[in-house]
């Protein structure tokens, strides 16, 4: 691939930037940007030089009252709007992004520290589909209707559940955003969104762009600490579900809060998700080998903050020196920079206290008797970017017993082991807690089918790995999470039957 | 810390995270959030509040020994003490009788 090279974006509110940067930032509810009642706003920090660079409101309880308040104001005539109206916003939802996609990839890869070439090429596409997808879901949405007998019949309608709340996570700021937006508004609901702490200014840029489009009160954005506001509202009697991307404690506690409540939860957690390297990848040196090398090499893409992230690579033992030889020549090949240069392909972790956490995890997988074959470090940062919340992608070799091979790291680091038959990678493959992704590469379409069947998670990916189109339905087995994303089935989870049972005999039923 | 946790937010619990967004942190919350269940093993209590993590996770990490810290900086998730401005930090050590065979 030829590539002019093009130099570093100017960082937000720099000289030649496409992005404007305010210094301090309100929170979104009922159209208008509304100061936090607690009247303290938070420092945001970008990763790449561990600097702030603007302020964001610190709400507490009371703001998302009034978030709530604004969300069931608007939530009866939005609920009536037809499935063709509430499209139309979805698309022009979408179409205002696409006019600003380069900002708004900026914006985020500032505020997050992944490459500027995943958001312009992937996170911000994919969220733009995401609005058009089910813009074209909720216009195909049909009810059904049982006939009971010839003069008794029950109709069924999705109908909005009224107001939710969505708790989104770090990793993809505003790709998790459309994930729980999108089909909220979709299926007739108004929805108040806390962004995770780390990131809370990149979904404002994009409520800049999108704010117009919407009628007041059907999203609304509230920014603060988790343990209070992400508490209020996600316990708060005045939603009608909740949906929670996140870590695995923390999603049962929201599941707890539904339950005390009575209303549905969905929840995303974490992975320790396979990739599974058969012996047939090196039968020839192909493009598919090629493309088998780069799917180990995923590890790092987004940094390894996924909760999909292949964090564990399964390789056949016949194949494991020469497979691994060409894996490790690619590991050394990435590019670990400023976020904002479009040729970095690593860019730094998004806090120093995820950073320390990576550091104390290679210290514990070599004290277990792993092997490091690549990486381990914080590396030397030039530049400005000295301060930055860097790690060097990171391979150890070990058994599936080992800690580092149960434990979500959500770094740049891979757990490599070997396995000697299909039944072996099967059994580690599915010897974990979670069952979120897993990859199979394998030139045996049959025995691609027969480990996908196989493998107790919910999304397997077959001769490729971190793609995620909409329509392609997205969730976890085990302590993966409850429910299924992208995908028209999401509606489901947004709307709530009702069955109008309806008889045509004018005769009583002769009981009383 | 946990005792100014307790005046502000009543009796608390403590259950260990697994990893992910959060980190491989102890999440401090009010005793009544999310009652520990069956599967849940009481490691021990820590100023007074109980301590859990999930049975098969406890397993799964070859039962090692939990001292908890406190660090700046605010916990980023629903722990409590992240409205105080800093965050629990978990450190493990193997076991003392290690069953398993070191690595060749």
């Amino acid at each position: 691939m030829a590539t002019t090279e093009r130099t570093a974006y100017a960082a937000p509110g720099q000289p030649g930037s496409p992005v404007e940067l305010a210094e301090r930032y309100d929170n979104f509810i009922g159209g208008e940007w509304v100061p936090p009642t607690t009247g303290r706003y938070r420092a945001n920090v970008t990763p790449s030089t561990g600097a702030p660079f603007c302020e964001v409101a610190e709400s507490g309880a009371a703001d998302i009252e009034l978030a709530l308040d604004a969300a069931h104001a608007a939530k009866d005539a939005w609920g009536r709007r037809s499935p063709a109206e509430r499209a139309a916003v979805l698309n022009a939802i979408a179409d205002a992004m696409e006019a600003n996609l380069e900002a708004l990839a900026v914006a985020e890869s500032y505020e997050n520290g992944k490459p500027v070439r995943e958001t312009l090429a992937a996170d911000i596409p994919l969220a733009i589909d995401h609005f058009r997808y089910f813009a074209g879901a909720a216009r195909a949405e049909e009810g059904r209707i049982s006939e009971i007998d010839d003069q008794t019949y029950a109709y069924h309608f999705h109908e909005p559940l009224g107001v939710v709340g969505q708790i989104i996570p770090f990793n993809f700021p505003i790709l998790m955003a459309a994930w729980k937006i999108a089909p909220a508004l979709a299926a007739g609901n108004c929805t108040v969104v806390k962004p995770a702490s780390p990131t809370p200014w990149s979904i404002l840029k994009l409520l800049e762009v999108i704010g117009d489009v919407v009628p007041p009160g059907v999203l609304n954005v509230v920014n603060g600490p988790g343990a209070e506001i992400g508490r209020a509202l996600a316990s708060n009697k005045r939603i009608a579900k909740i949906a929670f991307t996140g870590e695995t404690v923390t999603g049962r506690l929201i599941m707890s809060y539904a339950a005390q409540n009575l209303i549905p939860s969905t929840t995303e957690l974490g992975g320790k998700s396979p990739n599974i390297f058969f012996e047939d990848v090196m039968a020839a040196d192909d493009a598919f080998l090629d493309k088998a090398i780069e799917g180990l090499v995923l590890y790092a893409f987004n940094k390894g903050e996924v909760c999909t992230a292949p964090s564990r690579a399964l390789i056949h033992e016949s194949i494991y020196e020469p497979f691994m030889a060409r894996c490790l020549e690619r590991i050394q090949a990435i590019r670990q920079g400023d976020p904002l240069d479009p040729m970095t392909m690593l860019g730094p972790q998004v806090s120093k206290a995820q950073l320390e956490k990576i550091e104390s995890y290679v210290e514990i997988g070599r004290n277990e008797g792993a092997e490091l074959l690549f990486g381990g470090e914080r590396p030397h940062m030039n530049g400005g970017l000295e301060g930055g919340f860097y790690f060097e992608p990171t391979v150890l070799k070990g058994t599936n017993d080992m800690r580092i091979f149960q434990e979500e790291i959500f770094g740049p680091v891979l757990s490599v082991t070997t396995f000697k038959d299909e039944a072996e990678a099967l059994e580690i493959a599915n010897d974990t807690l979670y069952g979120l992704g897993a990859g199979v590469w394998t030139r045996d379409g049959a025995r691609a089918f027969r480990m996908g069947r196989a493998i107790k998670a919910g999304r397997v990916w077959t001769n490729c790995y971190h793609h995620y189109p909409a329509h392609a339905a997205f969730g976890g087995y085990k302590q993966s999470g409850v429910g299924r994303e992208n995908h028209q089935m999401m509606l489901d989870h947004y709307t709530q039957t009702k069955c109008l049972l309806v008889s045509y005999d004018q005769n009583p039923m002769g009981f009383f | 810390m946990i005792e100014r946790l307790r005046v502000a937010h009543g009796p608390l619990a403590f259950f260990q995270s697994g990893g992910c967004c959060d980190g491989t942190v102890p999440m401090c919350f009010g005793e009544g959030d999310m009652p520990p269940s069956a599967h849940d093993v009481k490691l021990g209590e820590i100023g007074g509040a109980p301590f859990y993590i999930d049975g098969e996770q406890d397993e799964r990490w070859g039962q090692p020994t939990f001292t908890i810290d406190v660090a700046d900086g605010p916990a980023e998730s629903f722990s409590l003490e992240g409205l105080e401005g800093v965050h629990f930090v978990t450190r493990t050590e193997a076991p003392l009788s290690c069953e398993t065979e070191p690595a060749a």
